[in-house]
């Protein structure tokens, strides 16, 4: 649906006022409690004003009252699908400011973890987008796989959501025996399954319509937002933090950063779609060559980071996580932040969605790929 | 541009700047008042071209506010902090909004969770908060809520 105000008999109508809408807190499209408030002009979008905080639970401040061994289960609960990955970076932070060596079997295995989590993550998306714009059929496709992968990391966290298996200096625990047999298994599959997800609709023609042209985000705006992952490499911009500033053995492993000029929804959702590829090559190249050694590093009874400050990022499924801690010397954090991608991202979302059609909204906020507590916290 | 070389063509844009490199990257130290047209000249220098507004956050010193951006270059892939002292009784400073448009969203939480005013901002008030919230901006260390208890 492109915008084209003067042909269509529903777009910019003379003589008639503003409607305005609310979309949300409750609304199947949003996936979360977000509450756009939007203005429109017969079909055509004028503005999009998010008022978001439904589900604020304050958990900077949160943080402040609890130790360093504490806090990090706090972040699998803001950005729910990429737990593992919110883990890492608060893990990684800790382990910089105490300059803690992290051995190479637990860096290794969090790698893998990361990017199970973020084709969980992009299957998860996959299938709520189509969703959203019409094609039911997906989201059991989608959800079939990614039930495997909840079951591989049920078998080794012990947990199929909020897995709050990293600590800082490695991990929580060793591998389940039947772990690498199982990703092994799991790879195999869904190979052939991404396939299929290219046939069932990437391919498809209505599809392709309710994509291409729509929520234009141009690189410029993108940088300018502070747009990340996904969302802006759709648009063109070099923004993986596992090349740009490659941590745990990112930079060891061979895989390619996914750009897409389109800087369109179609874009966006190419990049996700292509990057699930990366993925499993990441995991492919890590599986069989797993270090021997300990799963973690020897570390004291109470962390204390030094006073300074300490910022860290990682690429989650949605973009570039920072968090920045503010250490006064105690056991506990002075004042941390989370700087999270979907809030940048969304912040994006009324200068895309300005002009367009009330449809076309929630393909624009499918390939956001907004998760409602990571952008409150 | 390494550290040394960002010393020296800020100290040019900024003769009263004062650094500190402790940390991981270079801190720049500024003055409330020489913020706005120091950010006009990190955004527009071919050389710096600090693009990318990647985090802006506010601290509660108790006996003042610190506001902390991050900058980086998509183009150099340099990074720079910028800190500014504001007074706890009355903070304010100039909005970056309309150089970094991450801004509008970030500054308005900065706002409503540690009532920093930012003059000329164009859409300044609450993002996160209910509606109609008086009282004090949660994040300051100083507030207190006996009934939705956020400290343990």
């Amino acid at each position: 649906m492109k915008s084209d105000s003067q042909s269509s008999p529903l777009g910019e109508l003379e003589g008639a006022g503003d409607l305005i809408i609310n979309v949300g807190p409750q609304h199947p499209a949003t996936h979360g409690v977000l509450h756009l408030v939007i203005t429109l002009n017969g079909e055509t979008i004028k503005k999009v004003e998010p008022h978001l905080g439904y589900i604020h639970r304050s958990i900077e401040k949160m943080c402040e009252s609890l130790t360093y061994r504490q806090f990090i289960y706090v972040t699998s609960r803001m950005d729910y699908l990429s737990a593992h990955i919110n883990n890492h970076a608060c893990a990684l932070c800790v382990e910089k400011g105490m300059q803690i060596e992290v051995p190479e079997r637990a860096q290794v295995i969090r790698v893998i973890m990361d990017e199970l989590t973020r084709i969980a993550s992009h299957e998860l998306w996959w299938g709520a987008m189509a969703m959203d714009i019409g094609a039911f059929t997906p989201f059991f496709h989608a959800f079939r796989e990614r039930e495997k992968i909840n079951e591989i990391m049920e078998e080794t966290c012990g947990a199929r959501l909020t897995m709050n298996y990293y600590v800082p200096g490695g991990l929580m625990a060793d591998l389940h025996p039947d772990f690498q047999k199982k990703v092994k298994e799991f790879i195999a599959l869904f190979k052939r399954k991404v396939d299929e997800y290219d046939e069932l609709v990437t391919g498809n023609i209505i599809f392709i319509n309710r994509m291409k042209g729509v929520g234009i985000l141009s690189k410029e705006d993108a940088v300018s937002y502070s747009c990340s992952g996904p969302a802006a490499r759709g648009s063109g911009v070099n923004c993986d933090i596992r090349k740009l500033y490659p941590y745990a053995v990112y930079d060891k492993v061979q895989f390619d950063e996914i750009l897409e000029t389109g800087c369109d929804s179609l874009a966006r959702y190419m990049v996700r779609i292509r990057e699930m590829k990366q993925s499993i090559r990441i995991i492919e190249q890590l599986i069989d060559n797993i270090p021997e050694g300990d799963f973690q590093a020897k570390t004291k009874a109470v962390l204390k980071l030094p006073k300074g400050e300490f910022y860290t990022r990682v690429e989650t499924a949605r973009g570039e996580l920072g968090v920045y801690i503010v250490s006064e010397g105690a056991t506990t954090p002075y004042r941390i932040k989370f700087r999270s991608p979907g809030f940048s991202n969304l912040s994006a979302l009324d200068h895309m969605a300005r002009g367009s059609k009330l449809g076309d909204l929630v393909a624009m906020m499918g390939t956001l790929d907004l998760v409602i507590p990571d952008i409150d916290r | 541009m390494n550290n040394e070389e960002l010393k020296t063509k800020i100290t040019e844009l900024l003769p009263g700047a004062t650094f500190d490199e402790t940390g991981e990257w270079l801190n720049i130290n500024v003055e409330p008042a020489d913020w706005l047209s120091l950010a006009v000249k990190l955004r527009n220098d071919d050389l710096l071209f600090f693009d990318y507004l990647f985090c802006l956050t506010c601290i509660d010193w108790k006996t003042h506010l610190t506001m902390v951006y991050h900058l980086s270059s998509t183009k150099y892939r340099h990074n720079i902090v910028i800190k500014s002292k504001l007074d706890v009784a009355k903070p304010e400073i100039e909005s970056v909004s309309h150089i970094w448009k991450t801004a509008i969203f970030h500054e308005r939480e900065v706002y409503e969770m540690f009532g920093v005013d930012f003059l000329n901002h164009p859409d300044l008030r609450l993002l996160i908060l209910p509606d109609g919230w008086e009282g004090k901006n949660p994040m300051r260390k100083d507030f207190e809520d006996p009934v939705n208890m956020i400290k343990l």
